[in-house]
């Protein structure tokens, strides 16, 4: 077993996390961040064209053909191209899509429809809303769980985690301004299962150890049982950021958003579990008292008492 | 003291206290491997269809109650393609029709293509549909069982997927409109007179006026048990200084009146898009005002948006006599001129039961014949009987999309509508009576085929407008999987060679453990025909690297314990420590992804959907499958050393 102090940088910690957490907010707010079109509304169109392309002929065919042409660019390759446009007030844009992949197959040989999004504002809104209250309703019902199954310290130390990871990863979309999507809201959702997945691990091992071992101050409960979990959390955080780096490689790039996101929110996820959730504990003062009390813990008492007599 | 942990773990998960009172430990284990037996056979049986690929093939269906699809015609087409140089496969039939197969994907936008010049002779009414469908290579008997591959969604197959907004505020006003006319003709009948007012309907309430309140007391007598609580309350009050009264639809009708709309317009989409020709569509509803259209296999979605999305009407009015009044008259532009007409509607489109595009014999322009129901076809004949000799003009009514901005409470808000346009299509002289059928002329053809097809379609009960609109081509669909495969194949060997190499048998007892994972995983996404997206894909792949954890958990418990103990007693109590761990984290993970499956739709779902089922399907096979192999092979013989 490693013997690493983990908690003796605790204060360290605290001010990288503080320091992590300030340039996310403050990224959001100044920059901002990119929402994409599933939250925006508004058109994309994604075409292939048989040979390289300029972009500004694709532009000058669609200002000639009447379209106005928003955003071209290429993606992926010299002959694929995106066509993006903003909603634009009181003109119903369901058309629009159609008009741009007719105009460009006027003007050019073999080109392909790859794609085509057309999202109305107010699906976007609605997104936008029922995204948010999904991170809450997530954060609230995990923090129940953990109060039945743990105490309450627990579940503020693992909450405070996963607000953490998530305005991380929000950050670093910010910060980067990488188009937010809805493929990206779902990763961080899963950022968050994740994460938990992790934080209990060790709030499970912190748990039984401050029942089981007889000595030691609260901290060196927690840096025993971090030590003693750090090889699991390092093997899982590993195969899942391998398989995350085959999907980024090979699932192109409808998926490499969620794919980055998830990746970030991996190495955060597992930074935060010892860093945040344990240091939260601690500064809670969390102690023996708090976990001895298997019988007052209602219904989860029964499952609880495994451990007591291990 | 370990009695209590084994009687909940223990014996949940396989190996109980059997080494430490040494009885044969194969007994005691084997109703958990003839289980896991039987979970891999029936995990394996229906993952199997998903290995064979489906054939391209071509969808025949008759569009015409007096055709049908049997063998002689299939049989029939079959060599009509073989002539034409195309390769078929074998046919066969389905519930509704027929399918062929063919070669590839080529052969089969040709072999449409000849079926549909064959099988629909110009100018006449379509008899059959053709689609492009794909063909299952499940062999029979597993078919049977009930075994089929996982459906593939659009954003992997290529199609077009819309979402539609029903317009409420119309459905409600169209509706109260009839509300209005049933209430005039219940007044007729009592001959009670009231006032004629344009605005009688305005947002969700009704007024009259009358010119006494004598007539306007009667009028309630009259009305007052049809239009009651708890669906419409009735007052009396002074409508443009007259006695009158108003009446107030109430919420529960209201939503009577908008469930109703929504119904009718899913009829008359699904009408519609059974038009279209597109094999396997799918109409549902979405929440309480959106229907949600995924058509496979459509990459051109302007041709589809064209005819679900329209909403087009008819109305037929006499031409105005010498001695209607002015107030009964308006006047319409028409090839250049004006005419006037009576304002009486004396029949609409929604009495017309089939219509057809064809020509005028005599002319060749195009026309629509239109048949009408009974009750159609009598107004019609009453109405044209006593006038003929005299003009009748047909009113072309299209519903076009608009989006206004408003400004409530100090914020920018955009609403959508719709805005009618009304044309007269046509004004000819009645030369006899008209009955059940008769023809309209006057339009170019596009539109003529395309008024046959609305009015055969049904009209919808309100218009609707498209909010959201994606469609993906057939090579970005192919490449989407193709790329996903890669993904979800690299991710898998990656772990499993960390695995083995890590942990050693025991991580050989992970690999085929998580190999287990995922054949079940796919089992139960077949079995319950969820639909494979990408964000499924990726939610797989995620599942690939995150089902090890539980292995992982076990297998460093069981290092962990190794120092201070036995064997079989550390692998023992490695199992059994890391179970409850085990069991939280994935409880928690799984709130969250159904969390994530409640708000999410499209790519979410399919996201949560196999992050779900991988959470359920991995702690099956991380626990109990692992913990019968690590039995399996090291169960048997005195264990001196294992290998982790």
């Amino acid at each position: 077993m490693t013997t690493f102090d983990f908690m003796g940088k605790r204060h360290i910690a605290a001010g990288i996390s503080s320091l992590l957490i300030v340039v996310a907010i403050g990224a959001a707010i100044f920059g901002g961040l990119n929402p994409g079109l599933d939250f925006t509304g508004g058109v994309k169109v994604e075409v292939g064209f048989p040979d390289a392309v300029d972009i500004e002929q694709v532009r000058d065919v669609l200002v000639a053909e009447g379209l106005d042409s928003g955003v071209v660019q290429h993606y992926g390759s010299e002959t694929d191209v995106m066509i993006r446009m903003p909603p634009v007030e009181g003109v119903d844009q369901s058309a629009l899509g159609n008009e741009i992949a007719a105009a460009l197959g006027r003007n050019f040989d073999g080109v392909q429809l790859r794609l085509s999004d057309f999202v109305g504002p107010s699906v976007g809104e609605e997104l936008t809303e029922s995204g948010g209250l999904a991170l809450l309703v997530a954060l609230g019902a995990v923090m129940i769980y953990i109060m039945w199954r743990f105490t309450g310290k627990f579940a503020v130390g693992a909450v405070a985690a996963l607000i953490h990871d998530v305005i991380v990863v929000v950050g670093a979309f910010a910060v980067f301004q990488w188009s937010f999507n809805l493929p990206e809201l779902a990763a961080l959702l899963a950022v968050i299962g994740y994460s938990l997945n992790d934080t209990i691990v060790v709030s499970d091992r912190i748990r039984e150890n401050f029942r089981t071992l007889r000595r030691g101050t609260p901290v060196e409960i927690v840096n025993r049982s971090l030590n003693q979990t750090l090889g699991r959390t390092l093997v899982t955080s590993l195969t899942t950021l391998m398989v995350l780096g085959a999907l980024l490689l090979a699932g192109g790039e409808q998926i490499s958003g969620f794919a980055t996101a998830l990746s970030i929110g991996v190495v955060v996820g597992t930074y935060s579990s010892i860093y945040v959730a344990a240091n939260v504990l601690l500064a809670m003062g969390i102690s023996k008292q708090d976990l001895a009390l298997p019988e007052r813990e209602g219904v989860g008492g029964t499952l609880e008492s495994l451990d007591e007599n291990q | 003291m370990r009695t209590s942990s084994s009687g909940l773990t223990g014996n949940l998960l396989g190996l109980t206290g059997s080494r430490t009172r040494g009885a044969a430990p194969s007994h005691i284990g084997a109703w958990r491997y003839v289980l896991l037996a039987i979970v891999i056979s029936i995990g394996g049986l229906y993952a199997s269809p998903n290995l064979f690929p489906p054939d391209f093939a071509v969808q025949v269906t008759a569009d015409n109650a007096e055709r049908s699809v049997d063998v002689e015609l299939l049989a029939e087409l079959e060599q009509l393609l073989d002539e034409a140089g195309i390769a078929a496969s074998g046919s066969e039939r389905t519930t509704d029709g027929g399918l062929i197969r063919l070669a590839g994907s080529e052969d089969q936008l040709r072999a449409s293509a000849v079926l549909r010049d064959h099988l629909n002779l110009l100018g006449e009414e379509r008899q059959y549909v053709v689609a492009l469908n794909l063909a299952s290579t499940t062999p029979e008997w597993l078919r049977n069982l009930g075994g089929e591959p996982m459906a593939l969604g659009l954003d992997l197959k290529g199609g077009a997927h819309f979402v539609l907004q029903v317009d409420m505020e119309q459905a409600l006003g169209k509706r109260l409109n009839d509300e209005v006319e049933k209430i005039k003709d219940m007044l007729r009948e009592q001959r009670v007179r009231y006032r004629r007012a344009d605005d009688a309907v305005a947002g969700n309430t009704i007024r009259m006026g009358f010119v006494t309140a004598d007539l306007r007391d009667r009028a309630i007598r009259v009305i007052e048990d049809e239009f009651r609580q708890p669906n419409y309350l009735l007052d009396e009050t002074n409508v443009d200084g007259r006695p009158g009264f108003t009446i107030t639809v109430q919420e529960a009708r209201i939503d009577e009146i908008e469930s109703n709309a929504i119904e009718q317009n899913l009829t008359g989409l699904r009408n519609r898009i059974n038009q279209l020709g597109v094999a396997e569509p799918l109409v549902q509803k979405l929440g309480g005002s959106r229907i949600a259209i995924d058509l496979p296999g459509v990459q051109d979605s302007a041709d589809a948006k064209r005819k679900i999305n329209k909403f087009a009407n008819l109305e037929f009015r006499l031409v105005a006599a010498a001695n209607d009044r002015p107030s009964e008259i308006d006047e319409w532009p028409y090839e250049g001129r004006v005419v006037k007409l009576n304002k009486r509607v004396i029949l609409t489109g929604d009495r017309v039961t089939h219509a057809v595009q064809g020509r005028d014999p005599d002319t060749g322009l195009p026309v629509v014949n239109v048949t009408l129901d009974s009750q159609g076809g009598e107004m019609f004949h009453d109405a044209t009987a006593p006038n003929i000799g005299r003009g009748m003009s047909v009113i072309f009514i299209e519903h076009k999309p608009i989006v206004t901005v408003e400004e409530i409470d100090g914020e920018r808000v955009e609403t959508h509508g719709s805005r009618p346009e009304e044309r007269v299509i046509s004004v000819a002289t009645i030369a006899t009576a008209l009955g059940y059928t008769f023809s309209i002329t006057g339009l170019p053809l596009q539109e003529a085929q395309e008024l046959a097809f609305l009015l055969r379609a049904g009209a919808l009960a309100a218009p609707m407008y498209i909010v959201e609109e994606r469609t993906v081509g057939a090579s970005l669909g192919e490449e989407n999987i193709q790329r996903g495969m890669l993904a979800v194949v690299v991710g898998f060997i990656l772990v499993l060679v960390f695995m083995a190499f890590y942990y050693k048998v025991f991580g050989l007892v992970a690999d085929i453990a998580l190999t287990l994972n995922l054949v079940i995983l796919v089992a139960v996404m077949s079995l319950l025909g969820a639909t494979l997206t990408l964000p499924g894909i990726a939610g797989i792949v995620l599942t690939v690297g995150m089902a090890v954890d539980a292995n992982v958990l076990i297998f460093s418990r069981i290092r962990e314990e190794l120092k201070t103990s036995a064997p079989a007693q550390a692998v023992q109590a490695g199992y059994d420590r890391a179970f409850l761990t085990i069991l939280d984290a994935n409880v928690t993970t799984l709130f969250v992804a159904l969390i994530l499956l409640a708000i999410g739709s499209g790519p979410v779902a399919g996201f949560a959907v196999t992050l779900s089922i991988g959470i359920v399907t991995s702690m099956f096979t991380a626990i109990f499958g692992s913990r019968a192999l690590v039995h399996l092979i090291y169960g048997s013989r005195r264990v001196e050393k294992v290998l982790i």
